[in-house]
């Protein structure tokens, strides 16, 4: 048999810096600001309420859309924190982190040849995982915006195919994020053509200079959104794997259907580590939150300083400074500095063509290592 | 400007340069603060953490909570007794506490020796010190907040997106 794999997944990009991250991993004794995930270990009362609940013998299956015990737990969080409702009975459904929530939506969406609008730069599962589903990725460019998408330029990229967008914010990999009236100019525009918005909001617990705005709080938004969330940055708990994603009870209903013929629940252990992190792990959060920030603002301010200009993120653990006036490519700006440094950051072009000229720079490192990285960094700068 | 006693409390070497930067702050600015934080006695003092244990030229000492029970004074409660108890450069910590008993006292010597003669001639022969018991310490694991072990080794991948 000479096509073993199927044409579509042999045509799926694999991902250009691949030999870059092997490049990193060989590695010793590097700093590597190129980790997605906190630098925290989930907190102490999360990691002992799922030692707790193996204990208690908590080993089997839960019901697919997730233990009831974690979807009221959300429904309350939701409500408190945003004055949002969604029903833990049929517009709510438990997934393995928001990634398989993003897999699920597109499926249940999607019918082939339909467009969905991603705003780049972005995390990277979003266009693959789209054409997976059997539709378009249509990617703006949002690099001269600021990286925020416009109303604009989300007006130019509708055309009759367009079936809904990806908006995520704060955005992995820029840690920009959108004021309500931001959020509210682009929806007049969803809700104009009846698009559907996947927003992805893992991000939304570390916003730092101003509220965030779950998108389906805004006005008649609700009806045309899938939030989708998780517990892996806010709580810490990435390797836990637990995300939610709430909505209209028809597009719940059909990925629950693919959910649970594929996923059939996600591991009991972390959903019962995850409903206790909505009762007792606030406190912590607040912390994480704090120790970001002052990370952030010391990482912009030194940054400025040699030269590798940036804007100050509003959320998320990220920088996307430009080294445009290096002259080198985002690709070969980070081989350089990991073969002449031992700093690792992830090119730009990771998150989409139009980022060339961009790095990714993660603070979730504590402030020694950011310090260490930062003399390193603007060392290599000068001898530049 | 709370936050600047946060960012010491966890560790006491970072610069007020290194704080302005973290807090958006002006450098002399956090100086000052911090030169009114000490004036005030809200810092007392700095002081470097160590794991005795991972001490080799000296070998660590012993260390004993000691129940005490006291007759408190006319006018003055505990204050009086507590600060000639606390006086002692063996004492290292001394709480006033609420229960059975009244003082705990921390002690510190170089061997059992010296703390059971510190409780038996300066400490029980006080007047007003009615009973004491002593309680030897047998292994530390965690001290204020700090766990006494070495930190472990990030278990994070190194790139991820």
């Amino acid at each position: 048999m000479n096509n073993k794999v199927s044409k579509k997944v042999e045509q799926m990009q694999p991902s250009g810096i691949r030999a870059f991250f092997d490049l990193v991993l060989g590695m010793k004794e590097v700093i590597s600001l190129g980790v997605g995930e906190p630098d925290f270990v989930t907190p102490w009362v999360i990691r002992e309420a799922g030692i707790y609940s193996l204990e208690q013998g908590f080993t089997g299956y839960t019901s697919n859309k997730g233990l009831y015990k974690l979807r009221l737990g959300l429904h309350r969080y939701l409500k408190s924190k945003y004055n949002l409702h969604y029903s833990p009975d049929d517009e709510m459904l438990i997934t393995v982190g928001v990634s398989e929530g993003v897999d699920l939506v597109l499926r249940a969406i999607i019918n082939p040849g339909d467009k969905i609008i991603v705003p780049q730069p972005s995390y990277v599962s979003y266009g693959p995982v789209t054409e997976l589903a059997g539709g378009i990725p249509v990617y703006t460019d949002t690099t001269k915006d600021g990286f925020k998408l416009t109303p604009e330029k989300l007006e130019k990229a509708i055309d009759k195919k367009t079936k809904g967008i990806i908006l995520n914010y704060p955005v992995n990999p820029t840690g920009v994020s959108y004021r309500k009236k931001e959020l509210e100019a682009l929806g007049k525009i969803i809700l104009k053509h009846g698009l559907i918005c996947i927003c992805d909001e893992v991000y939304g617990d570390l916003t730092y200079d101003f509220e965030h705005t779950a998108f389906p709080t805004l006005a008649g938004l609700k009806k045309n959104t899938v939030y989708l969330n998780g517990f892996s940055k806010s709580f810490a708990m990435t390797g836990w794997r637990v995300g939610f994603a709430c909505g209209p009870k028809e597009i719940i209903a059909g990925m629950t259907k693919i959910h649970q013929y594929t996923i059939m629940c996600v591991p009991i252990t972390a959903q019962m580590a995850a409903a206790e992190a909505l009762v007792s792990g606030k406190k912590s959060i607040e912390e994480m939150k704090r120790e970001y920030s002052r990370r952030r603002e010391f990482v912009v301010e030194e940054l400025n300083l040699m030269g590798l200009l940036c804007n100050k993120p509003q959320g998320a653990f990220y920088v996307f400074p430009s080294i445009k006036k290096t002259g080198l490519s985002s690709l070969e700006f980070s081989q350089k500095l990991l073969k002449e440094e031992k700093v690792a950051v992830v090119p730009g072009t990771a998150f989409g063509q139009c980022a060339e000229g961009f790095i990714r720079i993660s603070y979730a490192s504590s402030m020694e290592s950011l310090k260490e990285a930062l003399l390193r960094i603007e060392r290599f700068m000068g001898k530049l | 400007m709370e936050e600047i006693l946060e960012i010491l409390e966890k560790d006491g070497r970072v610069s007020p340069d290194d704080i302005a930067k973290m807090l958006k702050k002006k450098p002399q600015d956090v100086k000052a603060a911090i030169r009114k934080y000490e004036r005030d006695g809200v810092i007392l003092k700095y002081k470097a953490v160590i794991n005795r244990d991972l001490v080799k030229a000296e070998p660590c000492g012993l260390r004993a909570l000691i129940e005490v029970n006291i007759v408190p004074q006319k006018d003055v409660g505990f204050d009086r007794i507590a600060e000639r108890i606390y006086s002692f450069p063996e004492v290292s910590s001394c709480y006033l506490i609420s229960g059975t008993y009244d003082l705990l006292v921390i002690v510190e010597g170089k061997n059992i020796h010296a703390v059971s003669s510190f409780v038996a001639e300066k400490l029980s022969c006080l007047e007003n010190v009615r009973r004491t018991t002593t309680h030897f310490l047998l292994k530390k694991y965690k001290e204020d907040g700090v766990i006494l072990k070495q930190k472990e080794e990030n278990k994070r991948i190194a790139i991820s997106y």
